[in-house]
């Protein structure tokens, strides 16, 4: 089936089987390989990208279904030349050590910030009717749904910190 | 023959002159990894397009398969091949040596009609596209004639023997010593399967290069893999290239290849084209090894000060029918605390669920959550708080082989760790804090991990520029390898860390060997330092040798390195123009290390003390880990921050050990009922608290040259212990059957009437 998708600011057309995942799309047919394959079920997070600015598991969606979308991956937040201040954290703080979840925290993370920016509350929020703070137990509700085996999460909780603080 | 005392000496990594050594500088790899960029092994991208391969596993635990039909995957759209066992190309029989001196024998793939396990893979597709061939996979029909799996671990544990070529250890008289012992404990605690589940499931992509197989897979060490293959292909192992520059954790699941790796190059063959292999998360349960169940006894015998007078851990545990693995929960008990009467040993028993193995921490991970709780019990019936219980038992040598420590600060990381944590404000009677829904308690226990040294080679080479690259087939499955081999290099060579180029992870490099036992650091750093020591050498003697260099007919011994810059006293010149000039193109050396051969007159481990807070919900049987310390003594530490990294995954292993990780074994077919990550539960960021690591300061002369040691263990020693003393006093609940989960602490809690 014919799909254009907008991956990281470029239109790129693909005829593609609608079998086919986002997640394999990215992978497979665009190369853009920084998109991980941790379970394939939407259990660890690994494939999270960021979706018209929301971030989803890129295992669970067919490609053909993106006909028209926006679509960020980790690839087209920073390069090693120039790291997303997400990036950047993420290096400072060493919250990773395989690397192999650390796209999809990565994204993972600014769709998470975002989320908190545009008021959506979670099981941490205390008073739903207020902004939420960007505190430990909002990012470590959050950022749940990505798995980190090497258990880098007391790192990962201070790179959001940091970038979070830094906008504050 | 070499000794310890050989590495007295001074040398770059000791002086530190620079400052890198201990630094916590980022990652090497890290702008690659934190911008997807650093390919994994199904990433890297083969000259040509690559076919799809997708493995079919058995449905039964034992048997034959006694039907094949294959036509309807084979017509289903861009298949190109299938394979069972009746069309699979042949290869030499499982263990085939063809060169003596491999690291690893043949390990065919779809060998037989015979079926060893659940899950294990007995066909493949290949196919132009993932989904094709996903969908042909489905469309083989395999016939099995099924026999009874025998894998009831609790129901064979009676019949269980000793582990081939062990005995137990018995010191003094251990009966003897525990029926006159004043106060005794006796108490039997279980640690279920547990998977390795790495992000990364095992993947494999090969191509051939006319009669040479290029081979990318995610693997712990690279010469086995590499002679593996060879065997399995029934080629030269000069004629395998293997690689392995990015690895998405291996926990110690990944020190052996599976049949991804054989399949994907044996496909490749066939087809003349590159072929890549993953398996699905489903099939990493069952089609890689695990940690194995144990039964774990433990009697102490105590007088009324708290003095050990006898002590024994006994361990039952299982492995694959055709493997001989054992889970040794028992060997660290055997340096841990003095008793004059002491009895370890091991059974085992052979069980047709898929492989046993190496998981991170073998032998302590699963010993120190018998053990630990143990201390935390006795300590209890003697009215002792348990910091001081472990204190009163310190040895002052090796309890078993009266050796002397090569360096054991086991008491400064329990003593400064009780100061950090606040351990005195602990109340030593269960259940009496509470903070809103939550009865929180303290809890804490020992780490100790061993500590090894392997022998290793790696290159040093500088170019015109000024380059250092160092090469080493050594691998980084997130440990720092990099990083570290990068400071050394640096420290060494007198450059900034930005002149520094690390190669690891392929065949073609000096060997060393691998990631795992926590020897990666130890081990690969001391070949490195040796390397840069022969590189000074030789640059030295280049600049000293030659009469346009200002350094000519100077001392090639005197000769300092630094900032890119080689001097003696007031006259210098920078390395790149002395290369340049001197040995255009560039030098390249090589350095190796041996184990010292009077190394094990010393007892060598790493230490550390765990300190952990809980909270227990009463109603709900509910555990929040709150908050964690380890304080850790371990050599010198090369990288303060992935040390860190290390510990605190450790640390949070060991939570997850104690209150999720399991998985139960269905008798009915010989499987594990937890196929994916969302029935095997490892920790999700909600599950741990605070989590913190502190390393004290450690030199230990006498594991290596630099006196370092590793710390990718010792974090997942002990801290599952402390987690379950935590428990207990939070809430008074003793959980001996691992792990702890809402239902087995909810009995508890209802009996004790909370």
């Amino acid at each position: 089936m014919r799909t254009t998708i907008t991956v990281n600011g470029e239109a790129r057309a693909l005829d593609i089987d609608p079998r086919t995942t986002l997640l394999d799309a990215l992978r497979e047919h665009l190369k853009l390989t920084g998109a991980k394959k941790g379970c394939d079920h939407g259990q660890c997070g690994a494939c999270t990208v960021l979706v018209n600015g929301t971030r989803i598991n890129a295992c669970l969606s067919l490609a053909v279904m993106h006909d028209g979308d926006e679509v960020t991956t980790i690839e087209g937040l920073g390069t090693p030349e120039k790291l997303h201040p997400m990036q950047q954290a993420f290096l400072s703080e060493d919250a990773y050590q395989c690397g192999y979840c650390t796209p999809g925290q990565i994204c993972s993370a600014v769709g998470m910030l975002a989320e908190v920016e545009a008021g959506l509350p979670s099981h941490a929020t205390a008073d739903v009717a207020q902004p939420a703070a960007v505190d430990g137990a909002e990012i470590r509700e959050r950022m749940s749904g990505n798995i980190c085996r090497c258990s880098a999460y007391p790192q990962i909780v201070a790179a959001i910190e940091a970038v979070a603080g830094g906008k504050a | 023959m070499s000794s310890v005392n050989d590495w007295a000496g001074p040398n770059p990594v000791k002086d530190n002159r620079s400052g890198l050594i201990g630094k916590g500088v980022d990652r090497y790899e890290g702008p690659l990894k934190v911008t997807g960029t650093a390919p994994y092994a199904y990433e890297v991208q083969p000259p040509s397009p690559p076919a799809y391969g997708v493995m079919v596993g058995a449905t039964v635990a034992t048997g034959r398969i006694t039907g094949v039909d294959i036509a309807e995957a084979e017509a289903a759209p861009g298949v190109l091949l299938v394979w069972t066992h009746r069309n699979v190309p042949a290869q030499p029989a499982k263990g085939t040596r063809k060169h003596p001196r491999s690291t690893a024998g043949s390990k065919p793939a779809l060998e037989s009609d015979r079926v060893a396990y659940f899950g294990q893979p007995v066909a493949l597709v290949v196919a132009d596209t993932l989904e094709n061939a996903t969908a042909a996979a489905r469309l083989v029909r395999l016939t099995y004639d099924a026999a009874s799996p025998d894998v009831d671990f609790a129901a064979r544990k009676a019949g269980a023997g000793q582990p081939p070529g062990e005995e137990d250890v018995e010191i003094g008289n251990f009966g003897e010593g525990f029926a006159a012992s004043a106060v005794q404990l006796d108490e039997t605690w279980t640690t279920p399967i547990q998977n390795h589940c790495q992000m990364e499931p095992c993947a494999s992509l090969a191509w051939w290069e006319g009669d040479r197989c290029i081979a990318h897979t995610s693997i712990q060490m690279v010469k086995p893999a590499q002679h593996g293959l060879a065997e399995t292909l029934g080629i030269d192992r000069d004629d395998v290239r293997l690689m392995t520059r990015y690895i998405g954790g291996g926990f110690g699941g990944k020190g052996q290849t599976y049949d991804d790796l054989t399949l994907a190059a044996l496909a490749a063959r066939a087809l003349g084209r590159p072929v890549k292999v993953a398996f699905t998360r489903q099939q990493m349960m069952h089609g890689t090894i695990h940690r194995p169940a144990t039964v774990q006894r433990v009697r102490l015998g105590a007088d009324r000060d708290g003095r050990l007078n006898a002590f024994s851990l006994m361990t039952w545990t299982h492995c694959h029918r055709d493997g001989a693995f054992t889970e040794h929960a028992s060997n660290f008990a055997r340096t841990l605390y003095a008793a004059p009467n002491r009895l370890t040993g091991h059974r085992l028993v052979k069980l047709d669920l898929p492989g046993a193995g190496p998981m991170r921490a073998p032998g302590e991970a699963s010993g120190t959550l018998s053990l630990e709780c143990a201390m935390d019990e006795l300590a209890e019936r003697l009215g002792l708080d348990p910091v001081e219980l472990r204190i009163r038992n310190e040895p002052p040598v090796d309890p078993e082989n009266g050796r002397p420590f090569s360096q054991r600060q086991l008491v400064r990381c329990l003593k400064e760790g009780a100061q950090l944590f606040g351990w005195d404000r602990r109340l030593p009677t269960p259940g009496q804090v509470r903070d809103g829904r939550w009865l929180v308690g303290y809890g804490m226990a020992a780490a100790i991990r061993g500590n090894f040294l392997l022998p290793a080679k790696c290159s040093f080479s500088v170019d015109d520029d000024g380059v250092i690259t160092v090469r080493q087939g050594m691998t980084d499955i997130g440990t720092g390898t990099y990083t570290v081999l990068a400071q050394i290099a640096a420290e060494t060579l007198g450059v900034p860390l930005g002149q520094v180029r690390v190669e690891i992870g392929d065949s073609e490099l000096p060997p060393a060997p691998g990631s795992g036992g926590q020897f990666g650091a130890a081990t690969a750093g001391s070949a490195a330092l040796m390397a840069g020591m022969n590189l000074r050498k030789a640059i030295a003697e280049l600049a000293t040798g030659d009469a346009e260099s200002p350094l000519h007919g100077g001392d090639p011994a005197k000769i300092v390195f630094q900032d890119g810059v080689v001097g003696i006293e007031n006259r210098s010149e920078t390395l790149a123009g002395l290369i340049r000039r001197a040995a255009p193109g560039g030098l390249t050396v090589e350095g190796e290390i041996r184990p010292a051969s009077d190394m094990r007159e010393w007892s060598q481990q790493t230490y550390g003390a765990h300190f952990c807070e809980v909270g227990v919900d009463p109603v709900t049987g509910e555990v929040r880990v709150r908050r964690m310390l380890g304080v850790f003594a371990a050599g010198r530490i090369i990288n303060a921050k992935t040390a860190r990294s290390q510990l605190t995954g450790g640390m949070i292993w060991g939570a997850a050990s104690a209150l999720t990780e399991g998985n139960p074994v269905d008798p009915r077919y010989g499987s594990l009922l937890g196929q994916d990550l969302a029935q095997y539960l490892v920790p999700v960021q909600a599950d741990i608290g605070e989590v913190e690591a502190i390393m004290l300061d450690e030199v230990d002369d006498k594991a290596n040259p630099m006196g370092i040691k590793g710390v990718g263990e010792l974090g997942n020693s002990g801290s599952g212990a402390a987690v379950a003393n935590a428990i207990y006093n939070a809430c008074g609940v003793r959980v001996r059957e691992y792990p702890i989960t809402p239902d087995k602490l909810l009995a508890g809690l209802i009996a004790r009437g909370l």
